[in-house]
């Protein structure tokens, strides 16, 4: 079985991010770039699906020329090939133009089962791999926390709040996985080694056929006005207990008043 | 490390996240449970990390010798039992891997580059210690065997390893009577004594080997062939004192690394104690002696790469003519392991009476750091072989 896996690049989660106040966007330069954890998860689920259903896993990025070490982070788990879209055209995209981008990528390859994270540590908006489906015409199965190819079919156990519904649909398919679906294996020494020789094929938007006008900052559908920094933490209520118990109603009072019970 | 050919960087950084995020929370519960980490160093196999400075023949990566210790630097400043397991490991496989005939390499070296076995070195005996060469383990041939009798001692991995490389007597009673066998631990006449009770370094198991007439098949003899057990002592010890420099500035950096914190963070008479002469020199001393460890083990270690003829040097006049490096690594092993011990203790200092608790882990590096002054050669022995050399009649 042939698989895709979308990656990207992010901020490292753990640094401190900037608004670039030029074209309010992240400031790529003020903290080191990452591929994003939560892909970490669905190159570990498309690493099992080498090992129990010997498939080849391709690795997509969308992004600049710069986030090439990105593809070849991915690529260093075990993975067998990189596509990599390129233009200055796509700076600036929503979730909407990188799907779209995404999508087009997707049509001019082979495959039956795109592996998503389900959202990245930078926008955490979730739209992208249910939009990239809608785009594609293909069923979308996100929120995976389990996963399952059984012949033609995938099945995913989707979380929610309350636990999970199990859902099987035809491949082709996408598929969007949560942390709680596997737990990563760290890249082999020789899996870096390896990821700098794997065949990495690089596109442009015009290549694609992707209109210019589509994707980026002009094609965007949501606009950044403004921004401001979070303002300073306040500090919390202190609850004292003086053995009276008159601390627990407190508590209770403080709990009520927030709506948390 | 912002020097290093990216290839280095990428592969440290493997090792460093691995290092703070899967090996640094578990240290201190192996520690109290005196077991050794088999499921870390089985993620090091599955890294590709236990076999770098190997022969991509044996399925090594042919990495050099000083890129190899920066992995066990970064290891033991995580878990000292871990970083020098690897090193341990690494000796006896390095070892085997030199000496043995091309059968024995094929049959007994993959799985030790692999991982998928553990190493150990046996030279060590009850009356035998800074003054190896006087063991009496006896090998005598019978057959097809070789039947070891005596006591190993001070076995790092002693019941925990898969293979040991056992040094024994087969001919005269000095330093070229002495001869190497590779030894499984399932062998017929070898059992495992009790590990002994240390005061630290528990999740590092240390225990004697006892032989009684163990019938070790002929063919285990190492390089097939009698009387240069010692040598290969010897020369291993070269690479594996190179190891423990590194352990010991991995650990000096983990003691440095608290104590720094806690000067930031601890306030006395209104002040971070950090912001105090008395405890600012004592910090900046820590950090420097520890530098100046990890610069001499690393400029030892690239003395070892030109002259096996790996690495930047290669090429260069004398590369891989192999001469012999027995002294900048017994200087490193002495430097570094005296920063460590230095370093710890200081640390433990910094901390005040904090450090000095369980509740911080520095009294238990400054309990790790003593070790290292002791194994693989005394600092005395390592002293002894920096003397001798320079006072040795000129040729
Ligand atoms: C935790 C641990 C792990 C070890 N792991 C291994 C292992 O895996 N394999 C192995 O083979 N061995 C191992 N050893 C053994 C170690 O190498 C020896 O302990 C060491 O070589 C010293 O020998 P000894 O303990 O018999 O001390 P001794 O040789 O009895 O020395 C006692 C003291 O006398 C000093 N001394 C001796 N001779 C001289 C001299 N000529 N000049 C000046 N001072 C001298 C020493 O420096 C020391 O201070 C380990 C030891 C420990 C503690």
């Amino acid at each position: 079985m042939k698989v895709l896996v979308p990656v990207k690049r992010v901020p490292d989660t753990a640094g401190e991010k900037k608004i670039d106040p030029n074209d309010n966007t992240v400031d790529r330069e003020s903290v080191e770039s990452v591929l994003c954890p939560v892909n970490e998860f669905a190159i570990e689920e498309a690493v099992r699906l080498k090992e129990s259903h010997d498939a080849e896993v391709t690795v997509l990025l969308v992004g600049p020329e710069s986030a090439q070490p990105i593809v070849r982070k991915a690529l260093s788990y075990g993975l067998d090939a990189g596509l990599q879209v390129t233009d200055d055209a796509i700076a600036g995209s929503d979730a909407l133009g990188t799907a779209r981008v995404i999508a087009k990528a997707l049509e001019e390859q082979e495959f039956d089962l795109v592996l998503f994270g389900n959202q990245s540590t930078d926008a955490r908006t979730c739209l992208v791999p249910a939009a990239v489906a809608e785009l594609l015409g293909l069923p979308s199965l996100t929120y995976a926390r389990h996963l399952e190819i059984d012949g033609g079919s995938v099945t995913v156990h989707r979380e929610h709040e309350e636990g999970w519904d199990v859902v099987t649909s035809q491949l082709p398919a996408v598929v969007s996985v949560v942390e709680a679906i596997n737990e990563p294996r760290y890249p082999s020494f020789k899996g870096i080694m390896a990821a700098k020789s794997k065949p990495l094929d690089v596109r442009s938007l015009a290549d694609l056929g992707v209109e210019p006008e589509q994707v980026g900052a002009n094609g965007a559908t949501a606009t950044m006005y403004e921004f401001k920094d979070r303002p300073p933490k306040e500090a919390g209520t202190i609850v004292e207990d003086d053995g009276t118990g008159a601390a627990a109603a407190q508590l209770a009072d403080w709990m009520t008043e927030k709506k948390f019970v | 490390m912002h020097t290093l050919p990216e290839e280095h960087r990428h592969l440290l950084e493997l090792v460093r996240g691995f290092a703070t995020t899967d090996v640094a929370p578990q240290a201190d519960g192996y520690e109290r449970a005196h077991e050794f980490p088999r499921p870390l160093f089985d993620q090091l196999a599955a890294m590709d990390l236990t076999g770098l400075p190997f022969g991509a023949a044996v399925g090594g990566s042919e990495l050099p010798y000083r890129v190899y210790l920066m992995v066990v630097e970064e290891l033991s400043r995580a878990s000292l039992a871990l970083g020098m397991g690897l090193s341990v490991h690494t000796l006896a496989t390095w070892a085997i891997d030199s000496y043995a005939t091309p059968e024995q390499r094929q049959l007994l070296v993959p799985d030790l580059v692999a991982g998928r076995a553990l190493g150990a070195y046996a030279l060590s005996e009850p009356g035998a210690g800074s003054d190896a060469a006087s063991i009496t383990t006896r090998a005598r041939r019978d057959g097809d065997v070789y039947l070891l009798t005596g006591t190993k001692a001070w076995v790092t991995h002693g019941g925990v390893a898969d293979r040991y490389l056992v040094m024994a007597r087969t001919g005269a009673a000095d330093a070229g009577g002495i001869s190497a066998f590779v030894v499984d631990a399932d062998q017929p006449g070898m059992t495992v004594a009790e590990p002994e009770s240390k005061m630290g370094l528990w999740s590092s198991p240390t225990a004697q080997l006892i032989l009684d007439d163990a019938p070790v098949p002929a063919d285990r003899l190492l390089g097939d062939v009698e009387g240069q057990g010692f040598r290969v002592g010897m020369a291993s010890l070269d690479g594996g004192r190179l190891g423990i420099a590194a352990c010991a500035v991995g650990l000096a950096q983990a003691a440095l690394d608290v104590a720094v914190g806690y000067a930031r963070e601890r306030e006395q008479f209104g002040r971070p104690i950090g912001d105090f002469q008395g405890v600012s020199f004592l910090l900046a001393d820590m950090a420097t002696r520890t530098e100046a460890a990890r610069a001499l083990y690393r400029s030892a270690a690239e003395r070892r790469d030109h002259a096996s003829g790996v690495g930047p040097h290669a090429g260069t006049p004398g590369a891989g003519t192999g001469y012999p490096t027995t002294i900048p690594s017994a200087m490193a092993k002495l430097a570094a392991t005296d920063a460590a011990m230095q370093t710890t203790t200081d640390a433990v200092q910094v901390l005040g009476g904090a450090g000095y608790t369980t509740d911080y882990p520095v009294e238990r590096y400054l309990r790790e750091a003593k070790v290292l002054q002791i194994l693989e050669g005394t600092n005395q022995i390592q002293r002894m072989l920096i003397g001798r050399q320079l006072t040795a009649p000129r040729a």
